[in-house]
């Protein structure tokens, strides 16, 4: 420690207040730094737009609207569209959705109102621990475990029994291979739903439990506590935890790459190969040999950059909104 | 049936499927485990941590591939700490109340869960293409921005829970803020802030998708930091999809090594956050 101990000499006045000069330089300086370090939290996002909108401008100016919305990507003649990966993209997202929604509001109900309280902390963490599993394990497991049990027992019988349905038949129509779109939908629901039931267990418990006894004592059943007031009280957080899942497994990549076949052919079959934006670029970039290749898998990543951005924003205004309430 | 007696047997309804979701959801989170552990474990041997990675149908190791992995993961770390400590500062002790603060806390919670692999397109064009090649270096940068968010946003809350009653003992004893800053704060914050650096290291070692477009891969040795790098994951994805079986038993004994590391990483993370509240309460 410098000597700093007050004293009558005129020396160390000096000494004090060149010291609080340094103190106060000091000072400014570690809140510059700070702020430095938040802006650039603020820069690492928009550069990141920047960039690929940057890299991808070749192949919007070449190819324009069309880019997305014509399905041919054919690296020998430099034709590019995005048609396939968008479509895949968001085909095995919703489906991830269609499993998860549903399973993560069950585990929340269960891991809120149900279950013994000793029993909520233990599995609410292995639930959680779903969500630490990195995305390439899903992946592996996906392709070596999950891809023959689709193909030899799950797609034949939906080929048989949902595919001469109308309709909806032609989504199940296919080989029994086993890697397809419902493969990928399916291991992206097992991924996400940890996020999406960590998100409304979370919720539920902000619900006043003033609010929730008055409904028990008016004689509601447990399920009509949860049904109509819970979910109600608790919208638009529930919302928002659905859109975080959704941002996740519209941008989930390896996990993906593995079960989704990487063909670029449109069809309407969840039981066939396909394609999804992060898929793609995952597979080709290594190998993209001419500009416009490159240019295009650009464009793709600002697509998705985009689409994810808005999703997620979304997905924050609306837990915004309940943490004001709550606060209030 | 009466309307009482309906309603009983939508309750119990009700309650046993968000009993079987929650059996549905453990399920797969055994079945993965378990599999990773019995394919992995069937592929461990010594020589994974003592020899290269092998051309196809030779026998080999992943010592490459750790040891460049846990470069990279460090020196990610070794970047993203600083600065992620100093913007969590910045959001908890400077901008609370202004609207800058919540503008980057928001950004910041989206960057959280922006797809890794748009932030590896980032830092090929960044660093890759500036420099011409794929380096270890653009990998450990790439792994730096996931990492930057997670250590942001514990780092932000856990010094927001520091009592304000500190702050004011000690700038009302005359300290600088700086000074309170990193002797008063960081230390109360501090297993918060550790959990934080743990949890970036968990995300970080078994991301996969950013690195194949800067580290790339490299079958040999090498520990230079301009060069392509090997590391696991992109091993991992290169074995597993490849036709041959050693080199898929391979990628398993990898997979079982860094499933095993996370886990670890996040349950002791878990650990220290709750042990401080036990001391807390």
């Amino acid at each position: 420690m410098p000597a700093s101990a007050p004293s009558a000499s005129p020396a160390s006045a000096v000494d004090m207040e060149q010291h609080a000069r340094r103190d106060a330089r000091a000072d400014r300086l570690f809140s510059i730094l700070a702020a430095a370090a938040g802006w650039f939290v603020l820069i690492t996002l928009t550069g990141a737009a920047l960039s690929m909108l940057w890299g991808g401008r070749e192949a919007f100016a070449t190819f324009g609207w069309s880019f997305f919305v014509s399905e041919e990507w054919d690296p020998v003649n430099k034709q590019f569209g995005a048609l396939v990966p968008i479509y895949g993209t968001i085909v095995t997202a919703l489906i991830a959705l269609i499993i998860a929604v549903p399973v993560s509001f069950g585990i929340a109900l269960f891991l809120t109102e149900v279950a013994p309280e000793w029993m909520r902390g233990p599995i609410g963490s292995a639930v959680e621990l779903l969500a630490g599993i990195p995305s390439i394990i899903y992946g592996m497991w996906g392709l070596f475990v999950l891809v023959p049990i689709m193909g030899e027992h799950v797609f034949p019988w939906l080929n048989d029994n949902l595919g001469e349905w109308p309709w909806i038949g032609a989504l199940f129509q296919g080989p029994p291979l086993g890697i397809g779109m419902l493969t990928a939908g399916i291991v992206l629901a097992i991924m996400i739903i940890p996020f999406i039931s960590a998100v409304t267990r979370d919720v539920f418990l902000t619900v006043p439990t003033r609010l929730k006894e008055s409904a028990y004592a008016l004689g509601s059943t447990t399920w009509e506590v949860v049904w109509d007031i819970v979910l109600p009280y608790t919208r638009s957080a529930v919302i928002g935890g659905i859109f975080l899942g959704l941002g996740r497994a519209l941008g989930e990549t390896m996990a993906v790459t593995f079960v989704l076949g990487n063909s670029h052919r449109l069809t309407p079959s969840l039981l066939e190969p396909g394609n999804s934006i992060a898929a793609t670029i995952a597979n080709e970039f290594s190998e993209a040999d001419s500009e416009i290749y490159l240019s295009s898998l650009m464009a793709l990543g600002f697509v998705l950059f985009v689409v994810t951005f808005i999703v997620l924003v979304i997905a924050k205004l609306m837990l915004l909104r309940v943490q004001r309430q709550g606060g209030r | 049936m009466n309307l009482y007696t309906r309603r009983r047997i939508r309750n119990v309804l009700a309650l046993v499927i968000s009993g079987a979701t929650t059996v549905f959801a453990l399920f797969w989170l055994f079945w993965i485990l378990w599999t990773t552990f019995s394919y992995g474990v069937s592929a461990l041997s010594p020589s994974l941590f003592t020899q290269m990675t092998p051309p196809p149908g030779d026998e080999g190791g992943l010592l490459n591939a750790l040891v460049g992995s846990a470069m990279m993961s460090l020196l990610a770390i070794a970047i993203g700490t600083p600065l992620g400590v100093a913007a969590g500062t910045f959001l908890a002790e400077y901008a609370q109340h202004r609207p800058i603060g919540s503008i980057i806390r928001f950004v910041n919670d989206i960057l959280l869960s922006a797809p890794s692999i748009v932030l590896g397109l980032f830092v090929y064009t960044l660093v890759v293409a500036q420099m011409g090649h794929f380096s270890a270096l653009a990998g450990a940068i790439a792994l730096s921005f996931i990492a930057l968010p997670v250590i942001v946003r514990t780092t932000d809350e856990m010094l927001r829970l520091v009592p304000s009653a500190m702050r004011e003992a000690a700038l009302s004893l005359g300290v600088p803020q700086w000074k309170v800053t990193v002797q008063v704060l960081y230390r109360a914050a501090m297993p918060g802030i550790v959990t934080g650096v743990l949890l970036a290291l968990a995300r970080i070692s078994g991301e996969t998708a950013p690195l194949l477009f800067t580290a790339l891969n490299n079958q040999y040795w090498s520990t230079d930091l301009l060069a392509p790098i090997a590391n696991l994951p992109v091993v991992i994805f290169q074995y597993a999809m490849s036709p041959y079986p050693e080199w898929n038993a391979m990628a398993w004994a990898g997979a079982f090594i860094l499933t095993l590391f996370v886990l670890l990483l996040s349950i002791s993370a878990r650990a220290i956050l709750l042990r401080k509240k036990m001391t807390h309460e």
